[in-house]
């Protein structure tokens, strides 16, 4: 008999996320007679977030509530997930492609050694064996891969399993024990820096407003990107190149090696469209792209198209859209 | 100290994709490079050495004959020797990394650098799964890596989803880089040249215990679905019309 176990964690990207990896869940599980089960891996949740992971339609609701977690290391963290697999049975596991999901779960697959398979889209589990569907080379191509074995681990691409969420029952809690006084990590946190930010989380963001290097300096991108994405209560993304060149933040990447998004609209400005940036962005529903190069490859993914320079169109946009 | 990085042999992402008949990618013709992710690694272990670090660099590939080629370009760009397991048929993160710390327990490195993922496969798992299988600290994501004097630890600043992100690991260590850990550099003509004296080992995969099966295939690949052709509008005025349409 399989055993689903997700992992989300309190860092994750929140109920959008985690509903999405609950819609994976159930896909995978259509056959079985029994359902899923979530594993919150983090410092103590709050009363909302527990009540969000309850409507979730899971069997069971596990909750690995340690304030140890708020300075988490993958070493510690795979240590508990893999005692917890162990001692109750799940074969399965699966978590958000998140920096917690692409950090952590691989070791704990090593540890256990089963399989592991990233960034999946979509699943079909009513063959005898599961076929999961992935992108690779940055999105080029879709891979169909058969999973035979009896235990193995999945990361989940939430954009790919976005639905209408229709709450459903209320899972019963029950509190596991992290076990990790007893565990010794050969690693130590010792800061972060995080960016504060008032807009949408980029990942789940309905909005985002994306732009390239030609936006110049921090200030002009703050102006142009950031006003047009407040207009649209949107969230404001970046270009490998405009990060390089200190224009935006690193957590503001979009693309193959940065953040995946598919919102309901996307809007490139100053973006010629490489094929790492087309990787994180090619599935949002309507790309609107701005730029003064014709030719630029970002027109051919474009739903709408404006050639014009930013520094003149995006102002203009701002003031019609205000 | 021994640095040891791993590279893997990869279609130049610039080269056109296209299916067989059959489904498998048509490599036909294809450029062939060392993994980006890979080659940034390198180069932060021969900056390291550069600025004084007191290191030998040895590369390692998995992969068909040709990946010689990938390993001597490592040797121009400074590795001292390169091993070459020499292996016909893909394999997954799970059974790359099973390799690797075979590999690992000959060399006995002190730091494994290597890229945070392969852009052919994507997956971004084969440095994590060698550290949990080593029992090592790792450090995914890398952006900057500061060994301590002594080579017993290092102070490795991440890109997180949130930001950055800085940990201490103890050594031995697997350490995996992001885009902005080191640019590679141009590598010249008489570097390419003395390249071809340095050392290369031919290893086995049933020297390293063989590969296990895992019970993951990939059975085909699609083309993603193609989007429909846009329209190009005249000023911002039509544009800010539909834009309001699509938020409505």
């Amino acid at each position: 008999m399989s055993k689903l176990l997700c992992l989300v964690d309190s860092a994750g990207a929140g109920l959008g996320a985690q509903a999405s990896l609950a819609t994976f869940a159930a896909d995978l599980c259509i056959n079985w007679d029994s359902g899923f089960s979530i594993c919150y891996v983090g410092s103590e949740p709050s009363a909302e977030s527990m009540a969000d992971l309850c409507s979730l339609g899971a069997m069971e609701v596990l909750v690995m509530a340690d304030e140890q977690f708020a300075r988490l290391t993958a070493d510690a963290a795979a240590e508990a997930i893999r005692t917890l697999v162990i001692a109750e049975g799940y074969n399965i596991l699966a978590a958000d492609c998140s920096s917690f999901g692409r950090d952590v779960l691989p070791r704990a697959c090593a540890l256990l050694d089963i399989p592991m398979i990233s960034d999946v889209i979509a699943v079909d589990a009513t063959g005898p064996a599961p076929m999961f569907r992935r992108p690779v080379c940055a999105g080029k191509l879709i891979a169909k891969v058969e999973v035979t074995s009896t235990r193995y681990a999945c990361t989940v691409r939430a954009s790919a399993f976005r639905r209408e969420r229709v709450p459903s029952g209320n899972s019963p809690v029950r509190r596991i024990d992290s076990g990790l006084d007893g565990i010794t990590a050969g690693t130590e946190w010792v800061g972060a820096s995080h960016v504060e930010s008032k807009r949408p989380d980029l990942s789940n963001a309905n909005v985002v407003v994306s732009g390239g290097r030609p936006l110049r300096d921090s200030e002009t991108y703050e102006r142009l990107i950031g006003g047009l994405a407040d207009c649209l209560h949107g969230a404001t993304g970046a270009t490998r190149a405009a990060v390089d060149s200190g224009i935006a933040a690193n957590d503001l990447q979009v693309g193959q090696t940065g953040k995946v998004v598919a919102p309901a609209l996307y809007i490139a400005a100053g973006i010629s469209g490489s094929i790492q940036h087309l990787a994180g962005m090619k599935d949002s529903k309507v790309i609107v792209a701005i730029n003064t190069d014709p030719e630029a490859p970002i027109f051919s993914v474009a739903d709408f198209g404006l050639v014009a320079d930013l520094h003149t169109a995006i102002p203009e946009l701002i003031s019609l859209l205000s | 100290m021994r640095i040891l990085v791993p590279i893997k042999r990869t279609p130049d992402p610039n080269s056109l994709v296209r299916l067989t008949a059959d489904a498998q990618i048509d490599l036909d013709g294809c450029k062939w490079i060392v993994n980006p992710f890979d080659e940034i690694a390198l180069e932060e272990a021969v900056r390291q050495r550069e600025a004084g670090l007191d290191a030998e660099i040895v590369v390692v590939s998995i992969g068909p004959e040709e990946a010689a080629d990938q390993l001597r370009a490592c040797l121009a760009m400074g590795a001292d020797r390169a091993i070459h397991v020499c292996c016909n048929r893909s394999l997954e993160p799970i059974q790359t990394a099973h390799l690797l710390a075979a590999v690992v327990a000959t060399e006995q490195p002190d730091l494994i650098l290597m890229g945070k993922q392969a852009i052919d496969g994507d997956q971004n798992q084969t440095g994590q799964m060698l550290a949990g299988r080593l029992g090592w600290p790792q450090a995914t994501f890398a952006s900057t890596i500061t060994i301590s004097d002594n080579h017993t630890t290092a102070v490795v600043e991440r890109e997180v989803d949130t930001g950055r992100e800085t940990l201490q690991v103890r050594l031995p260590a697997v350490v995996t880089a992001d885009l902005r850990l080191a640019e590679p550099r141009y590598v010249a003509l008489p570097a390419i040249i003395r390249a071809r004296n340095k050392p290369m080992a031919n290893v086995a995969v049933d020297d390293l215990g063989g590969v296990p099966d895992c019970g993951v295939r990939t059975v085909g690949y699609e083309l993603p679905p193609s989007r429909a052709p846009g329209v190009m509008l005249p000023d911002a005025a039509s544009l800010a019309a539909k834009i309001r349409e699509a938020v409505q």
